[in-house]
């Protein structure tokens, strides 16, 4: 509870006395490139695997030849929009993206940099830490969304190649009774997910104490808290928008 | 000149700073000095703004720093410039951008001024060239001498250096040593360095604050250090040999 209100202090905190817009552009531009450009491959591999694996076990699962075929790329659709692209996804960006967040400034902690900006009168905390939330935020949702089309991609490839769907009946059970409302349900998962995923591995970082040791364990706890809060905010996310 | 007036601080009721009033003078390199633990780090960060103290106040030439209105600290901070332990330099940038860095955020300096301004600090700490290496390339006493060169390059009048010759061999100690003295009387500027190295105090103490558990028990200078009578600090002094016979020689 106390950590809570130290995580609410901290993100109050980086809303005073802010440098000029330009460089807060130019910096989350640097950020965003960091963040999304170099997660793109990650998640990328990741979700064309789950997306071609969902595919042949769905397709596994359905042995009745009363149930058309085309309902396996619906279910995979399904599967894909409301949790696969969204939250499996999150799990991973934690563990790339929140790792990468805690030991880049519990390093500057250790090693008096934050210190340094402080001295020249710069406030650390939204120098440092608002153009990662904010690049989070913005690249994200893109991730999601590479990461829903690269999914069906996969499933569309390991269906045809495995045999187990025909292509045109892969597209059809795609848009069938599509309820559009399935990607904002997405969208807001992703915003959400991409702001505790930074905010908590930025708060894990920039209050980092000790050495070289403590960045790690600050890295680590980035990961397990933002994974904690990413499946606690599904739950509920789910709960009140389905 | 930097006043600090009764200044305490405490972390969870584990008193570190007790009562300390203290004057650094334009012009001079003041050291601190005491032995490990004694609150010289938590007393500097305290002077400069980085932990705020529970008692007493810092002026800067006459302006109260703490608890000051933050446009006046903002002013107060343009004209400080900090040399870290370890240096501090931004990983992610290279040499060039870490001088530069302070005049990025604090001015509005034309580009062709700030390098201009940056090559002349480089040239200044005897650095000159080296513009593209990134902070991961150089070693211990180059970190250090870029640190200065970024303390100093926007202007600064307050010049603060925590244990600027750690982890260093005795002779480049003695030349960073050196290069903090020449430039603050260069400068003009009030000069403060937290040390426990003796080398450093017979080199360059021109005002020296002894601290002990907390407590400031001694100031005077490198001359008059060796007629004390404070206790605490003849033991700090004449820990090793070497001092012992200086005084010896001295007497
Ligand atoms: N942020 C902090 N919170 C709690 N205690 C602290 C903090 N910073 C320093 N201390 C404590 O204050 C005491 C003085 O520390 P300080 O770093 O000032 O020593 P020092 O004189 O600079 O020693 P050294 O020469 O080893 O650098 C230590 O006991 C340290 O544990
Ligand atoms: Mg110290």
């Amino acid at each position: 509870m106390r950590s809570f209100g130290r995580f609410t202090l901290f993100l109050s905190s980086m809303f005073v006395r802010r440098e000029s817009f330009m460089t807060y552009v130019r910096l989350v531009i640097e950020e965003s490139i960091k963040i999304g450009f170099n997660s793109i491959l990650l998640v990328g591999i990741v979700s064309t695997f789950i997306g071609a694996v969902t595919t042949l076990q769905t397709a596994y699962n359905l042995v009745s030849p009363f149930i058309p075929s085309y309902v396996i790329s619906l279910v995979v659709r399904d599967m894909t929009l409301l949790e696969l692209a969204p939250t499996v996804m999150a799990i991973v960006y934690a563990g790339k993206v929140g790792s990468n967040i805690a030991g880049e400034l519990g390093t500057m902690r250790i090693t008096e940099q934050i210190d340094a900006l402080e001295v020249m009168g710069i406030n650390a905390a939204s120098y440092l830490v608002l153009p990662k939330i904010i690049a989070s935020l913005i690249t994200y949702p893109m991730l999601v969304v590479v990461s829903a089309f690269l999914s069906l991609v996969g499933g569309y490839l390991a269906g045809s190649l495995a045999g187990v769907i025909t292509p045109t009946e892969f597209v059809y059970g795609i848009r069938y009774e599509f309820i559009p409302f399935n990607i904002t349900f997405a969208l807001t998962k992703a915003y959400v997910f991409a702001f505790l995923v930074a905010a908590i591995s930025a708060y894990k970082g920039f209050y980092t104490k000790g050495g070289a040791l403590e960045v790690g364990v600050a890295s680590t706890s980035a990961v397990t808290n933002s994974c904690i809060a990413i499946l606690c905010a599904d739950f509920l996310l789910t709960k009140l928008m389905l | 000149m930097i006043e600090v007036n009764r200044l305490s601080k405490s972390f969870d009721d584990k008193n570190i700073l007790n009562d300390i009033s203290a004057q650094f003078y334009q012009g001079k390199t003041n050291l601190i000095i005491g032995s490990s633990g004694t609150g010289k780090s938590v007393f500097l960060k305290n002077i400069v703004g980085l932990i705020e103290p529970d008692e007493g106040e810092v002026l800067f030439d006459g302006r109260k720093f703490t608890r000051a209105d933050e446009n006046v600290k903002a002013d107060i901070r343009r004209e400080i410039g900090m040399l870290f332990q370890g240096g501090a330099l931004f990983d992610s940038k290279n040499v060039e951008q870490n001088i530069m860095f302070p005049l990025d955020v604090l001015t509005d300096m034309p580009k062709g001024e700030k390098l201009d301004r940056v090559n002349h600090c480089l040239e200044r700490v005897g650095m000159a060239g080296i513009n593209t290496k990134m902070p991961s390339e150089i070693s211990g006493g180059m970190k250090k001498r870029v640190g200065i060169a970024r303390a100093i390059v926007n202007d600064s009048k307050y010049l603060f250096c925590d244990e600027p010759n750690s982890g260093l061999d005795p002779q480049t100690s003695i030349r960073i040593d050196n290069l903090i003295h020449d430039i603050t009387e260069e400068l003009n500027i009030t000069t403060i360095v937290v040390t426990h190295d003796m080398n450093s105090v017979m080199e360059i103490g021109d005002s020296i604050v002894f601290l002990y558990k907390g407590k400031k028990l001694w100031e005077g200078n490198n001359d008059s250090i060796f007629d004390s009578d404070c206790e605490e600090l003849q033991d700090f002094i004449f820990a090793n040999k070497l001092m012992r016979a200086v005084k010896k020689n001295r007497g």
